[in-house]
């Protein structure tokens, strides 16, 4: 594991903080894919899919982030959220709704004790290209609305350039103007391109503060791949490991499957372990995976496949 | 309650496929007949060792007409086919192959005890795939780099171990028929199921009778198969024990020997490497097939550097290992092959214990009925300890250190055999620099246990010789 | 061991060693002695036997090479290996082709050595020895070419570098042909150490003192030591020892005759690479690469490609 005795803090430097993340054990992308292949090949049948679909629904950022999004779309999705399948009442809610930060209110106001929080994008979410008081602005107006957890995106450019010591210190700042709320951090791992590159934003993070990592604005292809998500669960992994702190992981991005989803589960299960089994460690930021997941959720309990028809669009 | 949502459901895969025959006779000259010798054998599930089938045990009559099925196949039929035609059975073989996977793989699980996830994604495509590949070639053998006019040896007495029944098969079959020869196989006592269904596919795709002839048997049958007068040609996959005793029959008899034994693979991991595909790497090393791979990676030879961080990672790992049911699609680890196999590595693992290393196994149950072993890893082991020395051919690994990159290759090297060895570095100069000074066949870097019908396999020294596979592995079947 | 009694009776007079020259000078002899590690030592265990010629007259004594001068050799190809095998073929080339040119110096010594033992004429003596010293030239050119040619990049079904390469297997034991003791003997030797492998010859039996002379070429060609090791003496003495060695991987009979398969069988205890011609061989014709492989290893080095 990393030398986490000493992890880079406020006052590194890059040149510091470039040994501390080339020090951290390379990662082979062929190996990383082929672990990911052998792991989708794990059969999960009857009462296990039962479960897994269950808590993969209360893992679900039920996610909207278009420019047309209205208050009345992101009031339908919020209703939604509460309640998945109008005609199942066992069907779990979803973890939290993920909207813009100009929707917070809207969404707060819907979701009004039901349990499922909010998230925002914030950050000039989806490039990060603004300047920083725009950011903190927005991340604070979120929060000032009752968004409970923050979903912001790291400077890829800066990361590229090797100015680590400027994604780190927006990542405290944005932890900072979060208050009491989760951040989540996107590393949008489709441009950072390399394995290595997704291991050593993951260590960024954490050390910054992250209290989840995600890969994907859901912008940007490829997004929440099994390699990434594989490499950001041994990331968590390790760094529990060495502190005790537990971070979380959210893929996000391309997620449209039962299969899908729970090919996710395993990856957590058998890489990152059970603990993380847990909608407070581990979401899937997702649209139409919900409806796919309540399909497969109606076909285990009757025994035939459902039509889409019988599931709400919102 | 997290714990319990990932107990996968048991997701085995069903027996239904497979359609036993109660006995099984040697296959000679296009039939199947039954054996002169009227000894048979029963092959047992090693998972449950619940029967599976009677088998014939060949004798020297019927290695006798299957020697003279071959002969006539070679000079009445197959030699003077032309290239063409013979590559288009090959390639029908390796379509009826993949249609019949399933059936195969589950088949072959059943007799051979390894998980069906191995056999669905491994042997059977990898056999399919080494027909597939060598039909190609049948007709282009003047471009193989082995002389204008490049002939078939003739008789091929092929003799196979029971850790890859069918992918073994298809190792020594498939550049035996490219190459114009005929082939009279002997499948192992224990795995001998594969070979007969494969006899019943050489059926199907109406290979010329005699071309191909399977004699069921055990030791016997194999002696009587390679020392046979009537033989151009003996390749032989199995123990170097037994190796040496086929090379001393062999000697002065003028007939061409190719041998493919044991090993006793190094697998070393420099202080940077990219240490999660290490692991994974040194799982499949060991772990693959319950470690039943002449090629495995049974010495672990870590940089002391990082011996201490590696080796909880890849316990950590090893936990999460799943052992039993053999036909369950999650099961990672299956049943030894055999009760004489089971005790083999008892007794070497006992040793190992004894000579002073300290033995860790993850906590997992074994089942009551069959032949298991955990998978089981050895520190504070030296080069002197038997199993730092002996081929475990089991799910055991020995771990060794070192602190230097001569000493890692001085300790990979210091061994008879020369099979196979791995290189777990993120630089280049270093890989290319150790992987030049291994005196071993086939050297994997930054991955593992990597097998390719294009790519040549075999051994340096006591790991035999000649290669299967690729262009190189034409040789042993043309003079 | 008691040696033929050929010794007293024959008189030395082949035409590479008058007893006396034109002016009645009395002519140095040569002491024909192994070669060892680099170095002329006599037989450790102090014994010679007598060369004749093809009429049947004394030509000289060589020494016969013992088991332990046998092991020695073996340790010698051994030490002399790992630098020899990892020199570049450039090197290696520039090295044999060096032996070309030694030879062409001492031209008429081998083509006396060859008359005599051979009872030929001198003009044939003498496209022996060129066909022998062209043989040389022809290994040179092979030893940074036969990787090339052997090894190959395999298109693996995976995002898999791969590529297999010839090796030299290790200490080859070579059994030289004792019909043909300079030209056979270049032609089984040359191709051995070309592609990096060390030998512990036996010299032909019956005329070996080519085979000397030619160990005297090597020491001044900037071989090293032990990279070739030539024994005199009785084959029937000196080839189940090298058969059976454990340090020895590789074994040509060409020379071995009717001990040629005892001696197979002898190798298999330790899985030696056997290499076993058949038939009468033309020495005459283009060896191509046959003579190279039996004592190659392939090895096939996998990598991921990935960023």
């Amino acid at each position: 594991m990393p030398d986490t005795a000493t992890p880079p803090g406020p006052a590194a430097s890059n040149a510091s903080l470039r040994a501390y993340l080339h020090g951290l054990p390379g990662v082979d992308e062929v190996g990383v894919r082929e672990r990911a292949a052998d792991l989708a090949t794990r059969s999960v049948k009857t009462a296990a899919k039962g479960r897994a679909i269950d808590l993969a629904i209360r893992m679900v950022d039920l996610t909207t982030l278009e420019g047309a999004d209205s208050p009345g779309k992101v009031r339908a999705m919020s209703a939604k959220a509460a309640h998945p399948d109008p005609a199942d009442p066992t069907a779990p809610p979803v973890a939290a709704v993920c909207v813009y930060s100009d929707m917070v209110a809207v969404a707060v106001e819907a979701l009004k004790g039901t349990g499922v929080r909010v998230a925002s994008v914030a950050t000039a979410f989806p490039s990060g290209r603004a300047p920083m008081e725009a950011k903190l602005a927005d991340t604070r107006r979120a929060v000032a609305d009752g968004a409970t957890e923050i979903d912001m995106v790291i400077d890829r450019g800066a990361f590229l350039a090797g100015d680590y010591r400027k994604v780190f210190e927006e990542i405290t700042a944005v932890k900072e103007a979060c208050a009491t709320a989760h951040l989540k951090v996107i590393l949008e791992t489709g441009e950072l391109a390399t394995c290595d590159n997704v291991r050593r934003a993951s260590w960024l993070a954490i050390h910054a503060g992250a209290d989840f990592i995600k890969t994907s604005t859901g912008k940007v292809a490829p997004a929440a791949t099994p390699q990434a998500t594989l490499i950001m669960l041994e990331a968590v992994r390790d760094h529990y490991a060495a502190t005790g702190r537990r971070v979380g992981v959210k893929p996000a991005g391309g997620i449209r499957t039962t299969k899908d989803a729970i090919r996710k589960l395993v990856l957590v299960n058998e890489v990152a372990g059970p603990a993380w089994l847990d909608p407070d460690l581990f979401r899937l930021g997702a649209s139409s995976l919900l409806n796919d997941l309540l399909m497969q959720r109606t076909k285990l309990a009757t025994g035939s496949y459902p039509g889409p028809d019988y599931y709400t669009l919102d | 309650m997290p714990e319990q949502i990932f107990e996968y459901a048991p997701a085995p895969e069903s027996r239904a496929v497979v359609s036993l025959r109660s006995c099984y006779e040697p296959y000679i000259d296009g039939e199947f007949a039954p054996a002169k010798s009227g000894e048979y054998l029963t092959t047992v599930n090693p998972a449950d060792e619940e029967p599976l089938a009677e088998v014939a045990v060949s004798g020297e009559a019927d290695v006798d007409r299957a020697v003279a099925a071959a002969r006539r196949a070679f000079d009445t039929v197959w030699s003077a086919m032309p290239g063409a035609e013979r590559g288009k059975y090959l390639f029908r073989i390796a379509r009826i192959l993949q249609e019949r996977s399933r059936e195969l793989a589950v088949l072959e699980t059943l007799d051979n005890g390894k998980p069906v996830k191995e056999t669905r994604d491994s042997d059977l495509p990898l056999a399919a795939a080494h027909f597939f590949y060598h039909a190609g070639w049948a007709d282009k053998l003047p471009y193989a780099g082995l002389g204008p006019e490049p002939r078939p040896l003739g008789v091929a007495a092929q003799v196979i171990p029971w850790n890859f029944p069918l992918l073994m098969l298809a190792w020594k079959i498939a550049p035996a028929l490219a190459t114009g020869n005929t082939v009279v196989l002997k499948p192992a006592e224990t795995t001998p199921l594969s070979a007969m269904l494969f006899a019943e596919i050489c059926q199907e795709a109406e290979l010329p009778r005699g071309v191909v002839n399977i004699v069921p048997g055990a030791g016997e049958t194999g002696r009587a198969l390679v020392g046979h007068p009537g033989a151009d040609k003996v390749a032989f996959t199995g123990s170097t024990e037994v190796g040496r005793e086929i090379a001393r029959a062999v000697a002065g008899t003028g007939k061409r020997l190719t041998l493919e034994l044991g090993g006793k693979g190094a697998n070393i991991v420099y202080d940077d490497a990219a240490l999660d595909q290490a692991v994974e790497g040194i799982v499949t090393g060991i772990f693959f097939n319950q470690g039943h791979v002449c090629c495995a990676g049974s010495r672990l030879l870590v940089q002391e550097s990082i011996a201490e961080e590696l080796l909880p990672r890849l316990k950590a790992r090893i936990e999460r290992l799943r052992l039993g049911d053999p036909l369950d699609k999650n099961t990672d680890i299956g049943a030894i092959n055999s009760a004489a196999q089971l005790g083999r590595i008892r007794d070497l693992a006992g040793t190992g214990t004894e000579e002073g290393a300290t033995a860790w196994s993850p906590a997992c149950e074994l089942p009551e009925r069959g032949y298991w072993f955990p998978p089981t890893v050895f520190t504070g082991v030296s080069q002197a300890h038997r199993i730092a020395r002996e081929e475990i051919f089991g799910p055991v690994l020995s771990v060794l250190t070192f602190r230097t990159p001569d000493e890692a290759v001085t300790k990979a090297n210091n061994t008879p055999y020369g099979l196979s060895a791995g290189v777990w570095t993120e630089k280049g100069s270093r890989m290319l620099w150790t992987a030049e000074r291994l005196r071993a066949g086939v050297v994997w870097s930054n991955t593992f246990n990597k097998l390719d019908p294009a790519s040549p396999f075999g051994g340096y020294k006591e790991s035999g010789y000649g290669r299967e596979g690729g262009r190189h592995g034409l040789e042993a079947y043309l003079g | 061991m008691a040696e033929s009694g050929k010794r007293a009776k024959g008189a030395r007079g082949s035409a590479a060693e008058r007893s006396e020259d034109a002016a009645g000078r009395l002519a140095v002899r040569k002491t024909y002695k192994l070669y060892l590690g680099g170095a002329f030592p006599r037989s450790e265990s102090g014994r010679s036997y007598p060369v004749t010629s093809a009429k049947g007259d004394h030509l000289a004594n060589a020494a016969a090479a013992s088991r332990k001068d046998a092991r020695d050799a073996v340790v010698a190809a051994r030490a002399a290996f790992g630098g020899w095998s990892s020199r570049t073929g450039y090197n290696r080339g520039q090295i044999l082709y060096r032996v070309a040119e030694m030879m062409e110096g001492r031209r008429a010594q081998f083509t006396a050595e060859i008359a005599a033992a051979d009872g030929i004429s001198r003009t044939r003596a003498e496209s022996m020895v060129s066909a022998a010293i062209d043989r040389w030239v022809y290994y040179a050119g092979w030893t940074d070419k036969f990787i090339q040619v052997i090894g190959a990049t395999n298109p693996v079904s995976g995002p898999y570098f791969n590529s297999s390469s010839p090796e030299p297997t290790g200490v080859v034991a070579v059994i030289a042909p004792p019909e043909a003791p300079l030209l056979g003997l270049v032609s089984v030797l040359a191709p051995v150490i070309a592609t990096g492998n060390t030998a512990v010859v036996v010299a032909s039996e019956r005329a070996p003192l080519p085979a000397v002379t030619l160990a005297e070429v090597l020491a001044t060609s900037d071989l090293p030591g032990g990279v070739v090791n030539i024994l005199t003496g009785r084959l029937h003495e000196l080839a189940p020892h090298l058969a059976a060695h454990a340090d020895v991987n590789a074994l040509d009979l060409t020379g071995a005759g009717e001990l040629a398969a005892g001696l197979e069988e002898d190798a298999a205890q330790t899985l030696k690479r056997v290499l076993r011609p058949s038939g009468d061989i033309d020495w005459a014709a283009d060896p191509g690469i046959s003579w190279m492989t039996p004592f190659l290893e392939v090895k096939t080095v996998w990598h991921p490609i990935g960023v």
